[in-house]
């Protein structure tokens, strides 16, 4: 028989365990293979970042106007800050640009306020998303309103219009999106095979079909004066394939779902659309939140396609730019400084949405 | 037989509890299918308002398909169900009526993981019964404190004992003021030293006079606040009497083998 009641008083984990040297030993060192490869990756890193270095900054031409002001090895940044304009705003006329920089600003204010969560009024915040900045981004950018000179949205460009048809599709998409999952799950044999139909044309279709097809065939079968602008014909599109896409991550969702919470709603006499909307749709986009944030991505990068129906996204406004023969050797830094855009907004989204699902995660499911 | 077994019974209500007269739920001739498959076979029962009947059989009996039929988690194809007076139809608005004042209380809990404990008691009195938010929320520290864990109201579920999920989700069909609670096997997914804290709660309530309808193997709560314990196999209902005489007489052989087989381990 063992009797013990000393209380064994606690100590600190042994030094090899804590601290930078812990964390080397357990991350980068815990095996032999495994400091092999930690080797290996930093002489990748060694041979690697040097160069890049040294031609991205050290080497580089940063002032100027003109490709003359580059006459060092590196990189000619002067071409990214002498079609800065371009890049920003595309063809946007230049006594207007004003009304383009006060839809960056409100766009920026309007966003910090929604997805912050420190913000007071967040609820007031997603309204104002949803209806009052989409409506006086439209006065605003294309105008005739008030006084405001009308620019065709053929003129709009560059990053603005990259952020413009990004917003729209994410916005729109959204909630069509989680309208077509529970209609593919619905009971209704009418309404799910209308949405499973739906969802698999739209998702099977490359988006530059899509593109295409609204563009060139769309007016074909609208009756003869009604008129719908090329770039609206581009945000239905595009909105339309990221609504099947999204549909196929939430109902991903929604299977994952506990049959128990469906249940446990049902039995305490919520209506389908009360249970939906306060017990299953939020922890449905709470895991779908990889899924939805991948599609985001995805479709922000997609808008480039644009370019087949002859508006100037970001990736147009640049790959214009390296046609120019006053701009001769220069599509490296256009192609790389422009990636480098993409992977900025990209990656700005992809941490968001890592710390959005921290914060939401409440503990283990019950 | 039946009549005797009546008879009986209802000595032993008067004796033990005073179980009202009006009925409370009823249910005739009740049979159900899924696919080919005959899982319910002509149930008759009928609960007076106040009365506590436990259901026991084997796995698989129909035990858990019955009680979600009663809240129409389950769509029974033959027969009537009257709950609190109304009968059971496809009309959305007549099965959300019912489902007000009939609360279920799960094997699994089913708490709703994204709301605290208080959100979750207080979300159905908000939504369905329309009332004031600061009003649901007194509501729900009441039943809380009832089931001893005031302390935990703005924990989220995942961070809660089995036992305390369990009691938290007996608060939350309380917080609707139901008129007939459901069990379903409420703590056979609890470790042992839980079962105890959400049986006590389950008394109470029993205690208080609530009408009950609880699935449980738990034969101790059986004899304590049972006015009739069902025995169903099959999907019938075989043996229907009074605590004491199921267990010290059972009458079919299906019982007595089932008795024996969970009473002697
Ligand atoms: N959705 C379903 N589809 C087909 N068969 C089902 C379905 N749900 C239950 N069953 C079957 O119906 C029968 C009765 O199930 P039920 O869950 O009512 O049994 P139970 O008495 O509650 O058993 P347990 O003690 O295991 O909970 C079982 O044989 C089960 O396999
Ligand atoms: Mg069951």
């Amino acid at each position: 028989m063992i009797v013990n009641d000393k209380n064994i008083p606690s100590r600190p984990a042994p030094a090899s365990t804590r601290g930078i040297a812990g964390w080397l030993r357990e991350n980068l060192f815990s095996t032999p293979g495994n400091s092999v490869l930690t080797f290996m990756g930093l002489a990748f890193l060694v041979w690697a970042i040097p160069p890049i270095f040294q031609w991205a900054v050290l080497q580089a031409d940063f002032i100027g106007v003109n490709k003359e002001a580059c006459t060092s090895e590196g990189a000619c940044w002067v071409f990214v800050s002498a079609r800065f304009q371009q890049f920003m705003y595309g063809f946007y006329p230049d006594t207007e640009l004003w009304r383009v920089n006060i839809f960056f600003a409100q766009m920026t204010a309007v966003l910090v306020w929604v997805l912050w969560d420190k913000m007071p009024r967040r609820t007031w915040g997603g309204v104002w998303f949803l209806t009052g900045f989409p409506l006086t981004s439209f006065i605003l950018l294309h105008g005739g309103f008030l006084g405001l000179e009308t620019v065709e949205t053929h003129k709009w460009g560059g990053l603005m219009l990259t952020l413009v048809l990004s917003l729209v599709g994410m916005v729109i998409a959204l909630p069509i999106g989680i309208l077509l999952a529970l209609g593919r799950r619905s009971d209704m044999p009418a309404v799910s095979s209308f949405c499973t139909v739906f969802i698999e044309i739209w998702r099977g279709v490359p988006l530059i079909t899509i593109l295409f097809m609204a563009s060139v065939m769309l007016p074909l079968f609208i009756p003869g004066d009604i008129e719908l602008d090329k770039l609206a014909r581009a945000m239905i599109g595009i909105s339309l394939f990221e609504a099947a896409l999204i549909a196929e991550v939430i109902r991903g969702g929604l299977q994952a779902m506990p049959k128990g919470q469906y249940e446990a709603a049902d039995a305490m006499g919520l209506s389908y659309w009360q249970g939906m909307r306060l017990i299953i749709m939020p922890q449905v986009l709470k895991i779908s939140i990889p899924g939805i944030v991948n599609t985001f991505v995805q479709l922000f990068k997609d808008t480039s396609l644009v370019l087949i129906i002859g508006l100037f996204d970001l990736l147009a406004v640049m790959q214009a730019g390296i046609t120019d023969v006053n701009w001769p050797n220069i599509s490296i830094e256009a192609f790389v400084f422009t990636g480098f855009v993409f992977w900025a907004f990209c990656f700005g989204m992809s941490r968001y949405s890592v710390a959005l699902e921290r914060k939401l995660d409440t503990g283990h499911k019950s | 037989m039946h009549a005797e077994v009546e008879e009986k019974e209802k000595q032993s209500v008067s004796l033990k509890h005073m179980a009202g007269t009006e009925t409370m739920i009823e249910l005739r001739g009740v049979n159900k299918w899924y696919g080919d498959f005959h899982v319910l076979k002509d149930i008759n029962l009928t609960v007076r308002k106040g009365e506590r009947i436990v259901v026991c059989g084997p796995s698989g009996s129909g035990k858990s398909t019955m009680i979600r039929c009663i809240n129409r988690l389950e769509e029974h194809q033959e027969g009537i169900i009257d709950v609190n007076g109304v009968t059971l139809t496809n009309d959305l608005k007549n099965i959300e009526h019912i489902r007000k004042d009939v609360g279920m209380v799960f094997q699994h809990f089913n708490l709703f993981p994204h709301l605290t404990v208080l959100e979750n008691c207080t979300l159905a009195p908000i939504w369905v019964r329309k009332m004031p938010r600061k009003e649901t929320e007194e509501i729900a520290m009441k039943y809380l404190e009832r089931v001893k864990i005031p302390d935990q109201a703005n924990k989220y579920p995942g961070q809660l004992s089995g036992g305390q999920q369990q009691r938290v989700a007996i608060a939350r069909s309380l917080c609707m003021n139901p008129e007939v609670m459901l069990f379903d096997e409420p703590t056979s997914a609890l470790d042992p030293e839980m079962i105890k804290e959400v049986l006590d709660v389950m008394i109470e309530l029993a205690q208080e006079g609530m009408t009950m309808i609880c699935v449980t193997h738990e034969m101790g709560f059986a004899r304590t606040v049972a006015n009739r314990v069902i025995f169903m196999d099959g999907g019938q209902i075989i043996e229907e009497n009074a605590p004491e005489p199921f267990f010290n007489s059972p009458q079919s052989e299906r019982t007595q083998l089932f008795l024996s087989q969970i009473l002697s381990h």
